[in-house]
């Protein structure tokens, strides 16, 4: 390669950087927040950053949370929401519960029943939005409120303990790799697969095209009602798995804990970018905005903030975070 | 003369972040005088009269009213001196009343401010629209009435300011003949009286009607003031576009095929359609004429399968095909390209690639449900050059293209997918000349390339200018199908005003 060719193709490479820069403006931002407050916590509190802390402080929080997040911000961009997730979890981990320690069933067979039920619970989202054309808010409101019940049904109202199944509390404690929690490694694994999907498969291409204009893309001849079924039912599948998570790391399955869950789902996408007026968001986002509540929540709780401050200061940071992206956005033209 | 100004704008420019929108612009009028600003989508009209109603702040120039120096800070003060304008866009509450919009935030109250005065609001409204001689109900909700009588509803709202300058902003758009009518007359009352009005349109024909003089801009710059009766029509358009556009040119007799592609057999729908029946040939362009509310977009909805029909059948090259849903109709080649590119046509807030080939994503896709990106790219270049769409790349996002490139978007859209019959609502609304011509040119293209194209339009001289037969419906029903050799004004509106009584 002659040095003239090698320069140009370097300052094309250079450019092609500078305009993923800007065309990621948002999330890059996101981040730079985030390493900010890491940084920040460190300094306060040099305990904050030990890999202690870090891993089965701050990362195996976020687990739960943020495969939620990874599945609902699919939802979002189809301009829609699922308040079910939290109460769903709890749902999932109860059936999970019931057929897994009840039958004594082998642990793998944990996973595909937390999924196949989450997946379900989503499509019964996603028809009733479709073909009953219920608002999205009523839809899951409704089944947020009926998950909760049957939650508590089926379990008795006693949790169900997991200590008879072997290794379920190293799905999400053990360590495959290194020291790293394998219910960290989950969520990565998890987010990155989303992220594909999202970016490259058909499913993703549907889920931004009906969020943009859901009557434009059903005037195109596409099976709007199909699809949306089908992405609730795919964020569904994220609830099942972090029902599973969920049951690993306290070791049984708690039918009263799980509403709450998808607030902070929600928070963290929208932290992460992602609008809730649809057609927009990423998954890279959601876990950068998962992580930004969880350092929060971590780093707050080492500063010996008293709980109920560390909810206004996540609240204040939701609104700062929303916020400041809007006026970029309104600056850079891309909203008026 | 120069005392008797009601208003005058000098060396007014504006910039926004990369555009110079408004460039030493200047604008005058006078009490009693209906001064049409022209230009073409993009020419900066908008953004002067938003300068002038308070909504932008301009960069530099002057502002002159009743020949005193202003300084139009917000929307507030632009009222406060009188100064009025009603949007493109109507923006109206449709679930409050007449009375309710006319006097929203000014109501009047009573027991000490806490209650409202509905009486009093009611009366003063119906006041009001007496001495305009409007023919509305104040308590009527603004929901239920027509276009044509919302805009009454804005008109008697800009008024109740007791402005003296009212600004319209293509008030006429999406109004029929008879409504347009009514509106001038109300205008020339409001002229009548000595307010001023500021009247933007894209129908040129109108300007004859309504205006005195008539201010050319073009590309945030000014042209040239006239009077309208010294002026006309190709000199305007010659002005607007800076060359010479030929507006009125009848198409060159093509050759029809007798092979019919579309059937469409006693379409009737609840609410509207009334067995209308006809067929569409190979590579024809059939134009569809009526007044406002004469079914044509009903049509066109129920036979792609948007709206449901209660009787009807299409038939394809002679087969006969079910379409239930708008994929139905996709799938056999059939695409819409609705009145209301916005909202039914684009994904706004997406790039020019994910727009084109929104409709056959399927096809760009491997057997694993991955999305191919560089086949899709190269098509949305190709799409880009061969229908000549401005935009600085295919990463653009949509929203940010003209009213014709985006048309040219959605028309690239159903290209790609490769549809035999393509039904136009209002191809061009909303797009300026210059970019009429081109969209006219593409459809005789279209069509000479065996596409076979359902056009529907208001505008008759489109109609006549593109169509080889011409459709006509009234209330329902299809009153008469012409061929263009046989067709003209008369013509069609003899048969779009057949009302059955």
């Amino acid at each position: 390669m002659s040095d003239a060719v090698k320069a140009q193709s370097e300052t094309e490479s250079g450019n092609r950087f500078t305009n993923l820069i800007r065309r990621e403006i948002g999330q890059v931002l996101a981040l730079a927040s985030l390493v900010v407050l890491f940084g920040f916590f460190s300094i306060m509190r040099p305990v904050f950053y030990s890999w202690t802390n870090v891993s089965n402080g701050i990362l195996m929080s976020t687990t739960v949370t943020g495969l939620l997040a990874v599945g609902i911000t699919f939802v979002i961009i189809t301009g829609g929401i699922d308040l079910s997730v939290g109460t769903s979890t709890t749902l999932c981990a109860v059936l999970v519960g019931h057929y897994v320690v009840g039958w004594h069933l082998p642990l793998w067979s944990g996973f595909v029943i937390g999924m196949a039920f989450g997946a379900l619970i989503g499509a019964l989202n996603g028809a009733m939005i479709a073909f009953l054309k219920l608002p999205p808010f009523i839809a899951t409101l409704a089944t947020m409120k009926a998950a909760q019940g049957l939650a508590l049904i089926i379990s008795h109202l006693a949790p169900i303990i997991f200590t008879s199944v072997k290794g379920w509390d190293g799905i999400a404690q053990g360590n495959l790799i290194g020291t790293l929690p394998n219910g960290v490694l989950i969520l990565f694994v998890a987010a990155v697969l989303a992220s594909i999907v999202l970016n490259k498969t058909v499913v993703g291409r549907y889920t931004f095209a009906i969020g943009s204009n859901f009557e434009a893309t059903k005037l195109s001849g596409v099976k709007v009602n199909r699809w949306l079924i089908l992405i609730y039912a795919f964020c569904g599948l994220f609830v099942g798995l972090a029902a599973v998570v969920l049951t690993s790391r306290l070791g049984s399955a708690q039918p009263d804990l799980g509403l709450g869950y998808e607030l902070e789902a929600i928070a963290a996408a929208i932290i992460g970018g992602t609008s809730l007026l649809g057609g927009k968001g990423s998954i890279s986002g959601t876990i950068i905005g998962a992580l930004i509540m969880s350092v929060l929540t971590n780093g707050l709780r080492i500063m010996e903030i008293q709980q109920e401050w560390q909810y206004v200061v996540v609240g204040a940071v939701i609104i700062i975070a929303v916020f400041s992206d809007n006026v970029r956005r309104r600056r850079a033209g891309e909203i008026s | 003369m120069a005392e008797a100004q009601l208003l005058s704008l000098e060396g007014v420019s504006k910039e926004f972040p990369g555009v110079k929108a408004l460039d030493n612009v200047r604008f005058d009028l006078n009490p009693g005088e209906v001064h049409a600003l022209i230009g073409e989508n993009g020419a900066g009209k908008s953004t002067l009269m938003k300068i002038l109603s308070g909504i932008y702040k301009k960069d530099s120039g002057e502002i002159k009213y009743r020949g005193e120096h202003v300084n139009v800070s917000s929307p507030h003060e632009a009222q406060r001196l009188g100064i009025s304008i009603i949007h493109q866009e109507l923006n109206l509450m449709p679930h409050l009343s007449v009375a309710q919009n006319i006097f929203i935030g000014r109501e009047p109250r009573r027991f000490g401010g806490l209650f409202l005065n509905n009486s009093k609001l009611n009366k003063d409204a119906q006041d009001l629209l007496n001495e305009l001689g409007l023919p509305l109900d104040p308590k009527k909700r603004v929901g239920e009435l027509t276009i044509a009588r919302q805009q009454m509803v804005e008109i008697a709202k800009a008024v109740s300011y007791r402005g003296e300058v009212i600004i319209m902003d293509e008030p006429t758009s999406s109004l029929t003949p008879t409504e347009t009518a009514a509106l001038f007359k109300i205008i020339k009352s409001l002229r009548e009286s000595g307010k001023g009005i500021i009247f933007i349109s894209h129908r040129l024909e109108e300007l004859d009607a309504i205006s005195d003089r008539v201010t050319v801009i073009r590309d945030g710059e000014y042209v040239k003031t006239m009077k309208t009766k010294e002026t006309n029509i190709p000199e305007i358009i010659s002005l607007m576009v800076g060359r010479k556009v030929d507006t009125d040119r009848r198409p060159e007799v093509r050759k029809l095929s007798e092979d019919v592609i579309l059937k469409v057999e006693g379409f009737s729908t609840k609410t509207l359609l009334k067995d209308v029946s006809f067929e569409l040939r190979q590579g024809e362009i059939l134009g569809f004429a009526g007044l406002m509310g004469s079914g044509r977009t009903e049509l066109a909805r129920a036979i792609i399968g948007a709206d449901l029909k209660t009787s009807g059948k299409v038939f394809f090259k002679g087969e006969e095909i079910k379409i239930k849903d708008p994929h139905d109709a996709v799938k056999n080649g059939i695409g819409y390209l609705s009145e209301d590119r916005k909202k039914f046509g684009l994904l706004l807030i997406q790039n020019v690639t994910f727009n084109v080939v929104l409709a056959s994503i399927q096809s760009f896709s491997n057997k694993l449900g991955f999305f191919k990106n560089s086949p899709a790219t190269k098509v949305a270049k190709e799409a880009i050059a061969t229908l000549k769409i401005r935009t600085p790349s295919e990463r653009q996002y949509v929203k940010n293209l003209s009213g014709g490139n985006q048309q040219k978007v959605v028309i690239a859209k159903w290209l790609t997918k490769d549809c035999d019959i393509l039904i136009f609502d209002e191809p061009t609304r909303g797009i300026d000349v210059g970019a009429k011509d081109e969209i006219y040119h593409l459809l005789t293209k279209l069509a000479n390339e065996g596409k076979s194209i359902i056009m529907i339009s208001s505008e008759l001289p489109e109609i006549l200018r593109m169509s080889d037969r011409i459709a006509v419906m009234c209330e329902g029903r299809l009153t008469g199908i012409i061929n263009n050799k046989d067709a003209d004004q008369n013509v069609i509106m003899q048969y779009a005003t057949k009302h059955r009584n």
